[in-house]
């Protein structure tokens, strides 16, 4: 597959269809793979990668790239197409200076869960047969594969690409995933255990904020908690109520925008899991106002920026009108 | 030397606690290890370090520095600042104790900062020596080695005991403190343990990565260099690699107004941020290629200027295994320097 994708590359940059490439570059072990701009077949051939690590969503990467001079070629996994259809939704790229090709998706592999397991000195990771074959200073390891499969991809949503220009392999379809499961037992627990739950979680928060900046839901120019003018701006968990606010915030403020591409949580260097504040709004959003999936198209109105008066609470605005 | 049984560890942690607070590295449920307060039935960590730096302990996150109310042209302002008790970070790496002498530094130099002294002064630091490098780990690169940590008190394990040297007079007070649960011992099979640990150095991945053609002379070769814009393109911006970081020692300084009175506290910045040095006049870094620039510039360069010559990297690895972009100074180094 990186083969072909990086035939593919070259060719659409020789015959002049796009001038620069977004993928991802190898790094200085088997696993360190950082997205990165190519713009040339020698770049390709020295640094481009597609493996079981390539799992960073590089859409969010085209609001700025897609608003340079010349096309921009952009090799997208399924789950990465939702997201660069939402941000087309929402004007923030420009989809015309932009050529998707659509790539087969994961699973991707989750360093942090083979290191988890205790080895360490990693010096190469193979998939064989769906064994992992883990080469250490200290000897050979092995695990099972889907053991060290990322949480994003385990509860994997769609094999089908909802936007590209073009295809290589074959495109597949929505799944039916287990990713409410977490919501529905969070859900069942008594409000104190929930409270509990969060509380521990949320506390680990170092704010970095790599969940929002990663987030390609995420892209005001300024965000409030950038922006002293907010009055609300912070950089530091001055105490754990407030970083409790900087997540439930977010994932308000995604909140039927969100794709659940799981890179909130991926990136996350506490563990924390933030994309069940997301699933949860996901899901209480379909029960309430139908099925609904960011980002599976570029026109329709999303839920709660639309208006019907079949709405859970339309009686609220119903009632304002009434003399 | 002095050693004790591996299986008795946990009794001279105990010891060690009933005379004051002791941390250790232990992990948690997702496999992480981070330092805690030891209390009796916890396990000390197998990973090599912990998520969050050990300097946390003596520059916190957040801490408030002063609170004040203002009544008309009256200003009543309140010291917050408490005597630390002492405490003993036990299980602290090479790479770590050796951030503490860069934070020193910083913090230790005119103007001192009391509320860092303060916590310095009654931290024991108890180091561990490695026997398990990651791939990550490039310590040697700023000539630590990791078989022979600094620190108060110096410990090795060899598997089957713990040896122990005191280097300072907190680290005698501290083996004193524990003096009847050690015995004297040859240092045989700790030496081949070593021995097996230096070797493994030998073939780290990163054991070559040198700092001979950085330092602080190196400021023209690196500033205007054309690789910044390509090793800062996919840089998201999150304070994560600073966050992460045992050298880092920037801060912000901010009012909170408690409805009440303001607390004036100050908390980690990072460099990476929008408004990091941020002024009256405006931002004199406008970009993510001039914020990216800076850390690395600020440790391989500007912090050996004013620092005869010492990095502000301790090579732990940390920023290699968190970046969520991968990007590291690794990375930096090798695309940046000039031969």
């Amino acid at each position: 597959m990186q083969e072909a994708m990086i035939n593919k590359a070259k060719q659409l940059l020789a015959d002049g269809t796009v001038s620069r490439v977004i993928g991802w570059k190898r790094g200085e072990f088997a696993y360190d793979i950082t997205p990165a701009v190519f713009e040339t077949a020698e770049e390709l051939e020295k640094d481009f990668v597609f493996d079981d690590f390539t799992s960073a969503n590089v859409s969010k990467y085209l609001v700025k790239e897609s608003k340079k001079e010349g096309k921009v070629l952009v090799f997208l996994k399924p789950c990465d197409t939702y997201s660069l259809n939402q941000l087309t939704k929402e004007h923030r790229v420009d989809r015309d200076n932009i050529y998707v090709v659509g790539i087969p998706g994961g699973p991707k592999l989750d360093i942090e869960k083979i290191k988890a397991k205790g080895i360490t000195g990693i010096t190469s990771v193979k998939n064989d047969n769906f064994t992992l074959k883990i080469e250490t200073l200290y000897g050979e390891e092995t695990m099972p594969f889907y053991e060290a499969v990322l949480d994003k991809c385990a509860s994997c949503k769609s094999k089908k690409h909802v936007t590209y220009d073009e295809l290589i392999g074959e495109d597949g379809d929505t799944l039916e995933s287990n990713r409410f499961d977490m919501v529905e037992q969070l859900e069942n627990m008594t409000s104190q255990e929930r409270y509990d739950f969060w509380r521990s979680e949320l506390s680990k928060c170092i704010r970095c904020n790599a969940c929002r900046n990663v987030c390609p839901a995420c892209t005001c120019e300024n965000c409030v908690f950038d922006n002293p003018a907010s009055g609300i701006d912070n950089k530091a968990p001055a105490d754990s109520f407030e970083e409790n606010m900087f997540h439930i915030i977010r994932a308000f403020h995604v909140a039927g925008r969100c794709t659940d591409c799981g890179e909130c949580s991926r990136v996350c260097p506490q563990h924390i899991p933030l994309h069940l504040l997301n699933r949860k709004f996901i899901k209480d959003i379909n029960s309430l106002y139908g099925e609904y999936q960011a980002g599976a198209d570029t026109t329709s109105r999303a839920p709660l920026t639309d208006y019907t008066a079949d709405d859970c609470e339309a009686s609220i605005v119903h009632e304002r009108g009434v003399e | 030397m002095l050693r004790i049984s591996a299986d008795k560890i946990y009794e001279l942690l105990g010891a060690a606690s009933a005379a004051q607070t002791v941390y250790i590295p232990s992990e948690r449920e997702d496999g992480e290890a981070e330092f805690k307060k030891y209390e009796s039935g916890m396990k000390l960590t197998n990973r090599l370090n912990t998520l969050r730096s050990a300097k946390d302990f003596f520059f916190p996150q957040t801490e408030d520095l002063v609170e004040f109310k203002v009544d008309g042209k009256n200003i009543e302002i309140s010291d917050v600042r408490k005597e630390s008790e002492d405490f003993i970070i036990f299980g602290v790496r090479p790479c770590d104790a050796r951030s503490f002498t860069i934070l020193d530094k910083v913090y230790l130099v005119e103007p001192v900062d009391s509320f860092y002294k303060n916590r310095r002064d009654h931290g024991t630091v108890v180091t561990m020596a490695c026997s398990r490098p990651a791939e990550t780990c490039f310590c040697q690169t700023f000539g630590i080695d990791p078989t022979a940590p600094e620190g108060d008190c110096s410990v090795w394990n060899d598997g089957s005991y713990y040896y122990f040297k005191s280097n300072t007079d907190k680290g005698q007070k501290f083996i004193d403190s524990v003096t009847s649960l050690l015995e004297e011992s040859d240092t045989a099979e700790l030496d081949k343990s070593i021995e097996k640990t230096k070797e493994v150095m030998k073939k780290l991945p990163l054991a070559n990565l040198s700092t001979e053609n950085f330092g602080g002379d190196k400021l023209n070769e690196y500033f205007s260099s054309d690789k910044w814009a390509e090793l800062s393109e996919s840089c998201l911006g999150c304070g994560t690699c600073t966050f992460v970081c045992p050298t880092c020692q920037c801060y912000d300084i901010k009012d909170f107004n408690t409805g009440h009175g303001i607390k004036r506290y100050r908390c980690w910045d990072s460099c990476m941020y929008s408004d990091f040095t941020k002024m009256a006049h405006g931002n004199p870094r406008l970009t993510q290629l001039e914020r990216f620039r800076q850390r690395f510039m600020h440790k391989l360069v500007y912090f050996p200027a004013n620092n005869n010559g010492e990095f502000g990297c301790v090579g732990c690895g940390r920023c290699l295994s968190k970046c969520p972009i991968s990007m590291n100074i690794v990375k930096v180094m090798k695309a940046l320097e000039v031969k």
